[in-house]
């Protein structure tokens, strides 16, 4: 079941995404920036852990997941520390994504040459 | 293009612009969104298989298995794009290939591979985050932010 809800949430938020690209003719760069920064307000109202919850990978893969998971790791850590860690912990949850996108992207133009 | 920017025009721009605005082909908006939310959802679906993967055979659980599978799908996707598969699927899927952490991760594979040939510090290094950077300082600043609120929020509850 878990898997029918992970296409049909991940496939929903695209769609949100496309109708951001098309319907009110944004560039990519500015639907993701957008998307992320909702994914961290949903979270700043709980609202994010119960669709990961429902839709498992639906949730977490989507970039709306990025916005949560910073303000997962800053909440995280400052629970401990205060407000210091909101700082020190707000790159806690994302770094699986980030540096495996440049440790993998370096490798990338290491190997790979550019297409036409 | 907004109103402040159509202000400035000459008559003859603008008319001109109503011209380009008229014989711009419509987007197909349905078929886009069906697109997308098929690739999209094909995406979510195998970081779903990836995840229980790893929850199967490695000691993840639900919380932790979304971490190495943002990693896998990121690898994939990086592969993809040097073999040139990744930019032909984003052309077909639009928002389907952008949304998920996978366009991320072709955006920073792409900017790097392109610019490979301006050297590796200036070109790879300087590059690489050219189209990925937006995400990272917005979605940064807003966590700043709320974290930040719901701090002070909890603390001023007494929480925390």
């Amino acid at each position: 079941m878990i898997y029918l809800w992970a296409f049909v949430v991940g496939g929903l938020i695209c769609v949100i995404g496309q109708l951001m690209l098309d319907g009110l003719r944004l560039t990519p760069a500015h639907t993701t920036s957008m998307l992320v920064v909702a994914g961290a307000v949903l979270d700043g109202f709980g609202l994010y852990e119960p669709l990961i919850d429902f839709a498992g990978a639906g949730a977490t893969v989507p970039i709306t997941s990025f916005g949560n998971a910073l303000v997962h790791g800053a909440m995280a850590e400052a629970e401990q520390h205060g407000l210091v860690g909101v700082i020190t912990g707000i790159f806690e949850v994302t770094s699986a994504g980030i540096s495996a996108a440049i440790v993998f992207g370096f490798m990338a133009a290491l190997v790979f040459k550019p297409r036409g | 293009m907004s109103n402040k920017q159509k202000k400035k025009l000459s008559p003859v721009q603008q008319e001109y612009q109503d011209f380009v605005n008229k014989r711009e082909p419509q987007r197909p908006l349905f078929q886009n969104c069906i697109r997308a939310f098929l690739v999209g959802g094909t995406i979510c679906l195998i970081g779903q298989l990836i995840s229980q993967f790893y929850m199967q055979f490695l000691d993840f659980n639900e919380q932790t298995a979304g971490d190495p599978t943002v990693a896998t799908l990121v690898f994939l996707a990086v592969l993809f794009t040097g073999l040139g598969v990744y930019d032909h699927l984003a052309q077909w899927a639009g928002a389907g290939t952008a949304i998920p952490v996978t366009g991320f991760a072709n955006s920073i594979a792409s900017a790097a591979i392109e610019h490979r040939s301006e050297g590796f510090v200036l070109g790879v290094g300087g590059n690489m985050f050219k189209l990925a950077g937006s995400v990272i300082v917005f979605g940064v600043f807003a966590a700043f932010v709320i974290a930040t609120l719901k701090v002070i929020l909890l603390q001023g509850l007494g929480g925390v």
